[in-house]
């Protein structure tokens, strides 16, 4: 028998973002002992990137607003391929989980009657994003982690959970080792909660710190779960690009939000050139218009910046292939130009954008209130994730739930910007409620020493092959230029089917990965050991794009440039036959009720 | 820029440790943090360092760079003097755990220390209140902190005299600042601050406000606030006597 420590919660949240602290907390309040496992110190997990705001239909700003609008706008942007009763769920509850933050402390920016202030942003038909300058996702995070403290939950910091443990068919417990001194833990749990945020670490260029390996993703594939919408992958069509070193990091939608424009090598506003046609009676035809909208002028129709971002990310991508763009690939975003409008403009720019002036002022040697930035497309987030059922967020194997980007269903095919840190809280607070109820029906969890004993020599096996195995670093770096060149923005089938040929050799190399040193706070270790996630969840993006023989939201194929129907009736699902391979399967999306259909119907 | 710099990076534990010298290629716009990556890939698998964001939006990052106390993801290469070697070490007022890293959870601990945002009742009868941005905007500057804790790290009576026992450090001053001047809270911190929290033992020598990579104004907006509120609350017998008979 390995030599580990032992814990046992009710429930077990495996992630600390926003997500997996909503859980912890409403686990904590149903009243079951609750442990909360990170990746990294408390407080630091991705959500505190999050920049623009929290969608939230609270109609403050513009009282035309409710969540209707914010359902259909969900289901336009993600392109019907949603679960809609995730989408109607999250829009229903969002403003009360706003509401909610702000009565443990969060301090968002206010309207001149006091109320929370909210800012337009890509597909949103109304101001609909609480913020906090472009700062939001650290009042978030903050906001919860202090309210969480006082809850008892057991944090365990710096903690990486390699293997779920099943008894049977239903899930109880995890494994994993702690960071620090390497040592290993087994969680007993009667339910877990898988809430590990995505997968852009298997992407070159992406806005992903090391943690977004898809952990969550490929514990619950591993355990037997059904994955949905892999193919859905994010790119946000603004992350720097100069220089090299910080290349993929986020410019927030807000620049665009705030007035922001892009304009080509020409100096042209490019975006104009495309309009979808299920975008066109909502989008501005000339500057003034689009820049009343900024400023609030109900009557304005919105700047095509604020289309969503899977076609804003393609017209760079052709701007740049046609020739037409920045110095060092990509476009111009330019926010300084406002201040032709508005007096002291500068200021303003610094008061609205301050996270985004202190970034390039300090990384890029660049004044945003003087100079256009240079922006192109970067790996942001993945709208694929474990499958689950929309009340209670469970997924199809019975005590596990997952919650916020590793599961599926509210984004469809694409996200709209906002709605994740609005995810996150209605179905973190859901998942967290329901891991709670259904533990409570669980007798204690029985673990079977065999899977532990399996789990711990696999992750040992590195130090046994020692420096003269193949390099950690190296086989990720090789899985990301794979991923980067052949499943990116713009896909087909010949690079696809390449790319499920280099996955085999990907896959024998990272069998062969060898570190030194020894367990404690070891890097090398820790990146041998995310291989196997890379490696699940980029043969599971591969697998179900190229199934998606159309082009739909994230996904956009040249070989079928167009959205197809037949397609729009099912989600592809992976999941792990007997004998250990992925197998692409279809999920047939459910009618829809009539009254949400008329709700679609009437926002057209 | 030269081609290659040379980083004299401290490996060891809490039992022994020392500098070694890594050489690695620089270029154009890369920050400390960069060079710590390429060393890792290439030469020291095992270099262990936290980060996350490395966008200076995390605050995991930190360490004392040429003695400075930096984010190594918000530390351009271009700000210092590669013709030298350039020195990166652990916090040094914090537990070394392993090479850059180093045991933080004291400031974990220190935080449940401080008593809970209380929220006064709601404004409106639909359970939310009504804010002006004049008072958002004041507690925004201590919500801007990531926790980072190089305040911690440099302020002596932590680094110096290892007073974690009686004194929570400015990182913990502000966040108890943010809450005492939330406009809807209700709670009074003024006897833990006095007592367990120690605020009495800054002696405004301001060197946390000089590290702050958010550029809190801790000591001037932060910690003299507080101590002011500790004197008025505990100390002035008018106040005392004028809460006494409104009581």
């Amino acid at each position: 028998m390995p030599d580990y420590q032992q814990h046992e919660h009710d429930v077990l949240v495996i992630g600390a973002g926003g997500a997996g602290l909503r859980a912890a907390i409403e686990a904590s309040a149903a009243g079951v002992s609750v442990g909360l496992v990170c990746k990294s110190l408390l407080g630091k997990a991705h959500t505190v990137m999050a920049e623009g705001g929290i969608a939230a239909a609270l109609a403050n700003v513009d009282d035309r607003d409710s969540w209707k609008v914010h359902f259909a706008d969900t289901m336009r942007g993600g392109q019907y391929v949603n679960n809609w009763r995730m989408a109607e769920l999250h829009a229903k509850e969002a403003p009360d989980r706003v509401r909610e933050l702000e009565a443990w402390g969060a301090m968002f920016d206010r309207t001149a009657d006091g109320k929370i202030l909210q800012r337009n942003f890509g597909g949103h038909r109304y101001p609909r994003l609480a913020h906090v300058g472009d700062r939001t996702g650290l009042e978030m995070i903050r906001t919860l982690q202090d309210h969480g403290i006082h809850q008892g939950i057991d944090v365990h910091m710096e903690c990486t959970v390699v293997t779920l443990l099943k008894d049977g068919d239903r899930v109880v417990g995890a494994f994993g080792y702690e960071r620090e001194r390497g040592r290993f833990k087994l969680f007993k749990a009667r339910a877990v909660v898988l809430a590990t945020g995505g997968v852009g670490r298997a992407y070159k260029i992406t806005s992903n710190s090391w943690e977004y390996t898809g952990d969550g993703h490929t514990l619950a594939y591993d355990a037997g779960a059904d994955l949905m919408d892999m193919e859905f992958v994010q790119f946000h069509p603004t992350g720097m690009i100069w220089p090299p070193s910080v290349c993929g990091i986020l410019v927030t939608e807000a620049v665009r939000g705030e007035g922001g424009v892009l304009k080509n090598s020409e100096g042209r506003r490019f975006m104009y050139d495309e309009i979808p046609d299920n975008y066109r009676s909502q989008t501005a035809d000339n500057d003034e218009e689009g820049w009343r909208y900024t400023q609030g002028d109900k009557a304005a129709r919105r700047p095509p910046e604020l289309l969503t971002r899977d076609h804003v990310s393609r017209c760079i991508m052709r701007e740049v292939k046609a020739g037409r763009g920045s110095p060092h690939g990509g476009v111009f975003l330019d926010i300084a130009w406002i201040k032709a409008r508005i007096p002291s403009g500068a200021e303003h720019i610094r008061k609205k954008l301050p996270s985004m002036y202190h970034q390039f002022k300090q990384l890029a040697d660049l004044d945003i209130t003087e100079t256009p930035m240079e922006v192109g497309p970067t790996t942001h987030y993945v709208m694929g994730g474990v499958k689950v059922d929309a009340e209670t967020q469970m997924s199809t194997v019975p005590g596990l739930f997952a919650a916020g980007e590793c599961a599926a269903g509210i984004n469809g095919a694409n996200r709209l910007g906002g709605n994740s840190l609005s995810d996150i809280l209605v179905f973190g607070k859901r998942a967290g409620e329901f891991a709670a109820k259904f533990a409570k029906e669980q007798k204690a969890p029985s673990v079977d020493g065999a899977q532990v004993d399996a789990a711990a020599k696999g992750a040992l096996e590195p130090f046994e092959r020692g420096t003269s195995g193949e390099g950690a670093y190296q086989v990720q770096y090789a899985l990301q230029e794979m991923m980067q060149n052949l499943v990116g923005i713009v896909r087909n089938e010949p690079e696809m089917k390449r790319a499920l040929e280099c996955l085999g050799p990907l896959r024998e190399r990272a069998a062969r990965v060898g570190v030194g040193g020894h367990r404690e706070y070891n890097p090398g270790w820790h990146a041998a050991l995310d291989l196997h996630s890379l490696l699940t969840v980029s043969e599971a993006v591969t697998r179900s794009a190229l199934e998606r023989r159309e082009s739909r939201g994230g996904h956009f194929r040249d070989d079928y440039p167009d959205k197809d129907n037949a397609f729009g009736s099912f989600n592809f699902v992976v999941r792990k036959k007997s004998d250990g391979a992925m197998e692409v399967a279809r999920a047939p999306i459910p009618p829809m009720p009539a009254e949400l259909k008329q709700v679609i119907d009437e926002m057209k | 820029m030269a081609s290659t710099a040379t980083f004299r990076i401290w490996r060891g534990d809490a039992q022994n440790g020392r500098f070694e010298d890594y050489q690695t290629a620089v270029s154009d716009g890369m920050v400390v943090l960069d060079a710590v990556h390429q060393i890792q890939a290439e030469t020291a698998n095992d270099l262990a360092v936290r980060w996350n964001c490395k966008a200076g939006k995390c605050g995991s990052c930190s360490a004392e760079v040429n003695g400075n106390p930096r984010l190594m993801c918000m530390t351009r290469l271009n700000q210092l003097d590669l013709a030298k070697p350039v020195t990166l070490e652990p916090m040094r007022a914090f537990p070394l755990i392993r090479d850059l890293v180093t045991d933080v959870s004291w400031n974990f601990q220190a935080k449940k220390s401080v008593k809970k945002f209380k929220p006064r009742k709601p404004d409106a009868p639909d359970g939310t209140w009504r804010i002006n941005q004049v008072d958002v905007d004041r507690v925004q500057e201590f919500r801007k902190c990531i926790e980072c804790f190089l305040c911690q790290d440099v302020c002596h009576v932590l680094r110096d005299h290892h007073m974690f026992g009686e004194f929570v450090g400015p990182r913990h001053l502000v966040y108890t600042a943010a809450l005492e001047m939330h406009p809807l809270d209700t709670e009074s911190r003024a006897r833990d601050l006095k007592a367990a929290h120690g605020v009495g033992l800054c002696n405004i020598t301001k060197c946390c406000t000089r590290v702050c990579p958010e550029h809190i104004t801790i000591t001037d907006n932060a910690i003299i606030p507080l101590k002011e509120r500790v004197i008025d609350q505990l100390y002035d017998p008018v106040a005392r006597l004028f809460r006494m008979m409104r009581a």
